[in-house]
């Protein structure tokens, strides 16, 4: 090993500094994540949606007719470009953050003097950012398949980031009780993938019996995807502000929850 | 100014292991300290909780003046961990992993690549740079711990066990390696199953034992507590038989090797003298394990104090 250097450097600056600059290193760690396994990250669900778009969409949507007024691929996209964005963001955080722990290299964030809250964020950015890579991808796959009218981009925008947020939560959440590889899988198995498909991805939930349709209501997926759907086509089996304002609850109660678990040190710390 | 301070530090695990019983223990700033103990005694559980990994049941832990609980930021900042298991990730590039741990820490990209680039020089992983973490050798996983410990520059660097594994040659540069960054000012304290280790770098010593602390002295005054040394000696000639060696205690390893027991009051003199009497020639001499390691486990074995009467 060669001779230390005779001087010790000293790095100060301002927790506020300090801390920007952790967010931007969990982020870009993250990015990078995303980008060096893009064939599990990526690709996966552009396949996915275009086997959507082509079976229910292309072939049974013909026979299908129209929902809401709406051709039904036209229908359907938005519930799909949705349902790709919260497995995306959901599973991110999941593997990275369940990875991290498997691995023991959450030790390096714990060690540190950045906050816990402030690594939640860095990891909810991180699912953010491949939840609106992919559902940017499985837009640009749906726009082969259909056209998609803009009614209302903020409506749009925020509801996806929203939407995203909350997934991404939903994943650290599912990471932090996960003992192994098997146990990550569970919640997106039996909770969010049955939520999703009950969530007016593929129907409009007026289509329902009565007492089917009041308990869809209860899906908080249903709001989010309504609400991503108003910002196209205008149209919505729900009341905007009122998915706005579960989109926003769901956000605040799940960080609130998230970052509690980590100053326990709940299934990071012995 | 007291680099550590713990008062009154416990733990009690789940499964109701005590693994700390309220320890209470100071280092001083810029001090080389060593915290030994056998397995199980409590020194990663301790090393855990400065280090934020472990939650304490009971006491104080603070660093530099910042306590742990109230001002966990600024504490964490003046500490780098070297632990015992390796705890990067595997996937990433060596680079990547150190340039990371110092935008943790708050340093901006550009001088965390110079941070990197100098610790990893000095190391002797640069280049590495650009390898899988996990392509490289068990002694290169090491030294890329300490890498990255030391990438944020912090005043207290704590290791357990850094250099478990790794061949003797390493192993000696990598103390040349600690004492220079002891020197330069960063206070260090480092638990080790290489006693050897520990008296060659670490001029402060505690022991730790069943999650209490049993010594906490200068090194110099530990060692001399050592009332009785184990020694080694070497004959020219076969022996069949043990001469007459009165007041020691002494058996033939094989007929050119005496072991003996020689107590700080005997001394060796008279060992010396029966021995030339006899017509013995003796060829060489060395302690049967180094002075540390005999007192260690004497302190261990009694539960305390050194057999043959610690003063």
């Amino acid at each position: 090993m060669n001779a230390v250097t005779a001087t010790r450097q000293v790095f100060g600056g301002s927790g506020a500094r300090v801390r920007w600059v952790g967010f931007q290193t969990i982020v870009l760690r993250e990015f990078s994540r995303i980008i060096r396994i893009w064939g599990q990250t990526i690709v996966p669900p552009a396949i996915t949606a275009t086997l959507y778009f082509v079976i229910f969409g292309s072939l049974i949507g013909r026979r299908i007719g129209q929902m809401d007024g709406f051709d039904y691929m036209q229908y359907i996209a938005p519930g799909l470009i949705m349902m790709s964005v919260i497995t995306n963001s959901f599973g991110n955080v999941v593997s990275s953050f369940f990875g991290a722990k498997f691995g023991k290299h959450v030790e390096e964030l714990l060690v540190s003097p950045l906050p816990n809250w402030l690594i939640v964020l860095g990891y909810v950015a991180g699912g953010v950012l491949r939840g609106l890579l992919v559902g940017a991808l499985v837009t640009a796959v749906a726009l082969l398949f259909t056209h998609l009218p803009v009614q209302h981009p903020f409506l749009i925008i925020t509801s996806v980031i929203l939407t995203s947020v909350v997934f991404s939560l939903g994943g650290f959440f599912n990471a932090i009780f996960a003992k192994n590889f098997e146990q990550i899988s569970w919640f997106p198995t039996f909770v969010l993938t049955p939520l999703t498909y009950l969530g007016g991805v593929f129907y409009s939930v007026s289509l329902l019996p009565g007492w089917a349709e009041r308990l869809s209501y209860a899906n908080p997926i249903l709001y989010m995807v309504n609400a991503f759907r108003y910002g196209f086509l205008g149209a919505s089996d729900v009341d905007i502000v009122k998915a706005f304002v579960v989109t926003v609850g769901a956000a605040i109660v799940m960080f609130a929850i998230v970052v509690s678990l980590m100053n326990r040190g709940t299934g990071i710390r012995d | 100014m007291k680099a550590l301070s713990i008062q009154g530090l416990a733990k009690t695990y789940r499964n109701g292991v005590q693994a700390l019983r309220g320890i209470d223990l100071d280092v001083e700033e810029g001090e080389f300290f060593a915290l030994l103990g056998p397995n199980g005694a409590g020194k990663t559980t301790a090393i855990g909780i400065i280090s934020s990994l472990v939650t304490k049941s009971a006491g104080t832990v603070s660093v530099f003046g910042h306590d742990l609980d109230r001002e966990p930021e600024q504490a964490k900042s003046c500490l780098g961990l070297v632990p015992q298991e390796i705890n990067f990730n595997m996937f990433e590039k060596v680079f990547t992993i150190v340039v990371n741990q110092a935008g943790f820490y708050g340093i901006p990209r550009r001088q965390a690549r110079e941070q990197a680039e100098r610790y990893l020089r000095q190391l002797q992983l640069w280049d590495k740079r650009d390898s899988i973490a996990r392509s490289l050798s068990g002694g290169m996983k090491r030294r890329l711990m300490i890498a990255r410990a030391l990438v944020h520059e912090p005043r207290l660097l704590i290791l357990d066990e850094p250099t478990a594994g790794v061949d003797i040659e390493i192993r000696r540069s990598m103390w040349e390696f600690l004492r220079g960054i002891n020197h330069r000012g960063t206070t260090i304290i480092l638990t080790t199953h290489y006693l050897e280790e520990a008296e060659n770098l670490c001029r402060q010593v505690a022991i730790i034992d069943k999650g209490r602390i049993t010594e906490n002295d200068r090194m110099g005054n530990v060692i001399r507590k050592l009332n009785q040394e184990t020694f080694v000696l070497n004959f020219r000639d076969p022996l069949t038989a043990l001469p007459p060696l009165p007041g020691y205690d002494a058996r033939l390893v094989d007929d050119h090797t005496l072991e003996v027991e020689v107590s700080k009051e005997r001394g060796l003199n008279d060992l010396f003298a029966s021995l030339s009497a006899a017509g013995v020639v003796v060829v060489s001499m060395r302690n049967k394990v180094n002075r540390l390691e005999e007192l260690f486990m004497r302190l261990v074995e009694s539960g305390g104090a050194p057999q043959g009467g610690a003063r």
